[in-house]
C-alpha cells in the first residue's frame, strides 16, 4: 500500500474555493493583506490561502448614555417580578452576590458596571432601612479575589465600607458555611453558600460577557461547591454540549437550569444582569477589531510598531502591558427581575453583539490563542488554559453547527510555554505533569483521579487561605475541552517553544503556518479553511 | 520499629517514640506528617521550655534555671545555625533536675498556656481535612513527647514522633534519648514508620515551615510548605510544592509582593 505525499501548501491553496457570505465573513483573495493573529501576548501576521474565510467580530454596539438611569429603570421596572423596592422591608437580611474577576476580559475600565449597580442598590437598601447587608463574591471554586482586585471592581467607597467583614469571597470548602438546598429530580445536589440561603433576599449582580454566563449559572454555580459542580462539570455532560454558548443545546446549561430552578423555588432571588459591547481595545489599538484590508496607513504603521515592540520585549513585560490595560467596554443593557425573564433579554443582547452568520463548516479552523482567559487574570496563560481556550472557548464560539467539520483540524498559534503561576495555578502544575502523562482520556481521569486530587488537603488550604484555584479546577479545565476534543480530528500548534507540552495536550506541532496547512490538508482535495478573527469576541452562527 | 522499645538507663520502659498503633489493615491509606512548631503553632521549642523553667517549685529555682538557660543562649544560637540536633540537645539540657512527676503535672498547663494559644487559625482545619481523607495524622516534632501526646489528643491526630527526655531515679537528666527528632533524622524516622506499617510514602503528605525539614518533605509524595521561611519558600517554588499560609496576620506587604514575583 502506498501513501500519497501530503499536498504542498500551494496545492492546497490552488484547490481552495472562494465562498461568499456576510460582510463580516471575508473571503481571502490574491490581493488580501496578511491577517493578524494573537499568539499569547505577541501579534503575528499570517497569509491565509486564497479562498479561505476570515470571520470578523461585529463592531461594538452603541453603549448606554446614562447607565445609572438604566440601572434605576431596571430595578423599578423589572421583568417577571415586582420592583426591588417593593421587596424591601426594614430589618431584613440581604445578601448581594456578584461575579468574580473572571469577567469581563480584560478587566473593565473603572468604574466597573458592577460598582455602579452596587452603588444604586446599596442606596436603595439604605433608603428602605435595610442595614443587614453582606456582599459575597461568587467565586465558586475559582481563586479568591485579592483586595486590589475587589477594590477595582466595587470601587473605593464600597470597598472601604464593606471589606473585609461584609464583603467576602465565597468559600466552597467551608463546610459550616455551605447549606443543602435540595436535590433535583436527576439527583443533582444543590448546596449553596449558607449566608445566601439564609438571607431574606438574595440579589445577584452579574456582568454577562458571553451567553454561557449569567442566568441560573450565577447562583447555582457561583455560590456552589464541589458537591454541586460535579453534577455537570464532568466529561459525560461536557460531551453533550453543542455548544456552551447555546443554552438550548448544552447539557451543561440544562443541568445548571434544573439546579437553578430549585434554588429559585427555595430562595427569594432577584437578578440584575448587565451586558457589555465588545470594545476590548481602547484608542490606539482599535485597528485590531478591523479587517486588515481596511487599515489606514497609520493603522498599519501602528500595528507594525506594536508587533515589533512586543517581539523585542521580555515575556513579563508583554504580559504586564496587556494585563494592565483595562478595556473600555460600553454597557449595552441592564435587566433586572426574575432569573429566566432577565436572562432571555441578556442573551438577545449578547447574540446581537457577537453572532455573525456563516454558511457551511470548514475542514480547517485557524485560531490565534490570546493572552487571557477567564482563569488567568493577573497571571499567565499556562498550557492547560491554552487547551481551554482552544478546544474549550474558541471551539465553542458557535451556534448551530461547529465551525469545523467532525474530524476536522484546528490550527492554533501559541508558544505553549511550560509556565505556570505557582500560586494561582498550583494544582494545575501537578495535573499537567502528573495526571496528563498518565491519561488524556477525560473519562478515565474523572473515574480514577478526580476525587483523590480534588480533596487534596494542601491544595484546598491554598484555595481557602491563599489565591489558588480549587484542585478540582484543572480537571474541569480538561473536561471543558472535551466536546472539542471529541469533535476535532487533530490540533496543530504553530509557534510552540517546546514539543513536550503540545504532546502532553495531545497536539501536533508545526514550525510554520504553511507547514501546519500542509499537515492539515493531507488527504483532502480542497480543504476549506476558516479563521476566527478574535479577540474581540465573535460567535459564528453556522448553518451546516 | 527499634526506637519504640528503647529503654532508658534506669531500665524503665521508655515512652514509645511513636504513638498510635500500626494499622496494617489500612496500608493503602496514606498518612499526613506535620511538623508542629511554626507549622501548626506559632510558638517554638523555647516557649514551653520557658514555661517549665518559670514554673519551678519556688521562685528561686525558677530564677536560677532561667539564668542557666540564658547563659547557654549564645551556644544554642550558634548550634541552631549549624546543627538542629545539637540545638535540641543544648536546649533540653536545661530540664536537668526537674522531676518526672512535675514534667507531667505541668504538661496540661503548658499545652493550654503555650501551645493551644499559639495554634494558627486553620491548623485544626488542615488536620481535620487530612483525617477526613482517611489519613493517619502524625505530628513530627522536636518538642517533648508528653506535650505532643496532649496536642495529638487536642487536634484529634493519630500519633506523634517526638523527642524524649532521659529520666533517672524519677528526675530528668537533661539528656535526650536517641534518636533525636530533628533535621534529616525526621526523614529516617518517617521511612521507618511507614515501612513498619507498609505504607507507601509516595501517597503521603508532609507539612513543614522550615528549610531544616527538607529531608522530611523530600521523602513523601506530597510535600507542602506551610508558612515557609525564605529558603524553604524558594525551594517550594522551584519544585512547585504547594505553599500554604496559616500565618497571614503577621505578613508584611513587602513579603507578599516578593512572593508574587515570577
Amino acid at each position: 500500500m502506498s501513501i500519497a505525499p501530503p499536498p504542498s501548501s500551494s496545492e492546497i491553496l490552488a484547490r481552495t474555493k472562494p465562498r461568499s457570505g456576510h460582510p463580516l465573513v471575508v473571503t481571502i483573495d490574491r490581493k488580501s493583506a496578511p491577517r493578524v493573529v494573537f499568539a499569547g501576548n505577541e501579534l503575528l501576521e499570517i497569509d491565509l490561502p486564497v479562498g479561505s474565510r476570515c470571520i470578523y467580530p461585529r463592531p461594538p454596539m452603541e453603549a448606554l448614555k446614562d447607565i445609572d438611569a438604566a440601572i434605576r429603570f431596571a430595578l423599578n421596572n423589572p421583568l417577571g417580578s415586582e420592583p426591588l423596592h417593593a421587596k424591601l422591608r426594614p430589618g431584613m437580611k440581604v445578601v448581594i452576590a456578584m461575579d468574580d474577576v473572571s469577567v469581563p476580559l480584560p478587566p473593565m475600565r473603572s468604574p466597573d458596571v458592577r460598582e455602579r449597580m452596587l452603588t444604586v442598590i446599596l442606596e436603595l437598601l439604605s433608603d428602605h432601612g435595610v442595614e443587614d447587608v453582606e456582599i459575597i463574591i461568587a467565586t465558586s471554586i475559582h481563586r479568591r479575589m485579592t483586595a486590589d482586585e475587589v477594590r477595582h471592581v466595587v470601587g473605593r467607597r464600597i470597598f472601604s465600607r464593606y471589606w473585609p467583614d461584609r464583603l467576602t469571597n465565597h468559600d466552597a470548602e467551608d463546610a459550616k458555611q455551605m447549606a443543602l438546598v435540595g436535590m433535583t429530580e436527576r439527583g443533582e445536589v444543590v448546596e449553596l453558600n449558607r449566608r445566601a440561603v439564609e438571607s431574606d433576599l438574595l440579589l445577584y449582580v452579574s456582568l454577562n460577557l458571553v451567553p454561557m454566563s449569567g442566568g441560573h449559572k450565577s447562583v447555582a454555580v457561583g455560590l456552589a461547591g464541589y458537591k454541586s459542580l460535579r453534577a455537570h462539570h464532568n466529561p459525560s455532560v461536557m460531551r453533550d454540549c453543542w455548544s456552551y454558548m447555546d443554552p438550548t443545546k448544552s447539557a451543561l446549561s440544562t443541568s445548571v437550569e434544573r439546579m437553578g430552578r430549585l434554588a429559585e423555588k427555595a430562595l427569594n432571588i432577584f437578578h440584575i444582569e448587565a451586558t457589555v459591547n465588545n470594545r476590548m481595545f481602547g484608542s490606539g489599538l482599535e485597528f485590531l477589531h478591523k479587517n486588515e484590508d481596511d487599515w489606514t496607513g497609520g493603522e498599519r504603521a501602528a500595528f507594525k510598531g506594536l508587533a515589533f515592540t512586543l517581539s523585542k520585549l521580555p515575556e513579563a513585560a508583554r504580559q504586564a502591558i496587556f494585563q494592565r490595560v483595562p478595556a473600555p467596554y460600553g454597557v449595552t443593557g441592564i435587566f433586572a427581575g426574575e432569573c429566566e425573564a432577565v436572562h432571555e433579554k441578556t442573551l438577545e443582547r449578547c447574540y446581537a453583539q457577537y453572532l455573525v452568520p456563516v454558511q457551511g463548516q470548514a475542514d480547517i479552523l485557524v485560531l490565534g490563542v490570546p493572552y487571557i482567559s477567564p482563569y488567568n487574570v493577573n497571571s499567565v496563560l499556562n498550557p492547560l488554559l491554552v487547551q481551554v481556550m482552544a478546544q474549550g472557548y474558541l471551539f465553542n464560539m458557535y451556534r448551530g453547527a461547529p465551525l469545523v467539520r467532525k474530524g476536522g483540524t484546528m490550527i492554533l498559534f501559541h508558544p505553549c510555554t511550560d509556565q505556570f503561576d505557582k500560586e494561582h495555578h498550583a494544582p494545575y502544575i501537578e495535573f499537567v505533569h502528573d495526571i496528563l502523562p498518565q491519561t488524556l482520556d477525560a473519562m478515565v481521569m474523572h473515574r480514577m483521579h478526580e476525587e483523590r486530587f480534588a480533596t487534596n488537603p494542601a491544595y484546598i488550604e491554598m484555595y481557602r487561605r491563599g489565591h489558588a484555584y480549587h484542585p478540582a479546577h484543572p480537571f474541569y479545565m480538561w473536561y471543558w475541552g472535551e466536546a472539542g476534543r471529541q469533535h476535532l480530528g487533530r490540533v496543530i500548534v504553530v509557534g510552540a517553544d517546546n514539543d513536550y507540552i503540545p504532546k502532553l495536550l495531545g497536539y501536533e506541532t508545526a514550525r510554520s503556518f504553511p507547514e501546519a496547512l500542509a499537515m492539515a490538508g493531507g488527504g483532502l482535495q480542497a480543504p476549506e479553511i476558516t479563521m476566527l478573527h478574535t479577540p474581540p469576541i465573535v460567535m459564528a452562527d453556522v448553518t451546516a | 520499629m527499634t526506637p519504640c522499645n528503647n529503654p532508658s538507663e534506669d531500665g524503665r520502659e521508655a515512652i514509645p517514640l511513636t504513638v498510635g498503633s500500626p494499622q496494617t489493615k489500612t496500608r493503602e491509606v496514606p498518612a499526613s506528617f506535620f511538623d508542629v512548631d511554626g507549622t501548626l503553632v506559632r510558638t517554638n521549642l523555647l516557649h514551653p521550655t520557658f514555661f517549665y523553667l518559670a514554673n519551678q517549685p519556688n521562685p528561686f529555682r525558677s530564677l536560677s534555671a532561667l539564668a542557666r538557660a540564658a547563659a547557654g543562649g549564645p551556644r544554642m544560637a550558634l548550634a541552631e545555625m549549624v546543627d538542629r540536633r545539637r540545638f535540641n540537645e543544648l536546649l533540653f539540657a536545661v530540664y536537668k533536675g526537674i522531676s518526672h512527676d512535675r514534667l507531667l503535672l505541668l504538661a496540661d498547663e503548658a499545652l493550654d498556656a503555650v501551645v493551644r494559644r499559639g495554634l494558627y487559625p486553620g491548623a485544626r482545619d488542615l488536620v481535620q481535612r487530612s483525617l477526613a481523607k482517611g489519613h493517619e495524622v502524625v505530628l513530627v516534632s522536636g518538642a517533648l513527647d508528653f506535650l505532643m501526646e496532649r496536642l495529638v489528643k487536642h487536634l484529634g491526630a493519630t500519633g506523634h514522633i517526638s523527642n524524649r527526655l532521659e529520666i533517672k531515679d524519677g528526675y530528668a537528666t537533661g539528656r535526650l534519648l536517641r534518636p533525636i527528632v530533628a533535621g534529616p533524622e525526621k526523614a529516617r524516622l518517617l521511612r521507618e514508620w511507614a515501612k513498619e506499617r507498609e505504607i507507601d510514602l509516595g501517597g503521603c503528605f508532609a507539612y513543614s515551615d522550615s528549610y531544616s525539614d527538607v529531608p522530611m518533605l523530600s521523602v513523601v509524595g506530597h510535600p507542602c510548605a506551610v508558612n515557609p521561611d525564605m529558603r524553604l519558600f524558594k525551594l517550594a517554588r522551584t519544585y512547585a510544592w504547594p505553599v500554604i499560609r496559616l500565618d497571614m496576620g503577621k505578613r508584611s506587604a513587602a513579603r507578599d509582593l516578593w512572593e508574587r514575583l515570577p
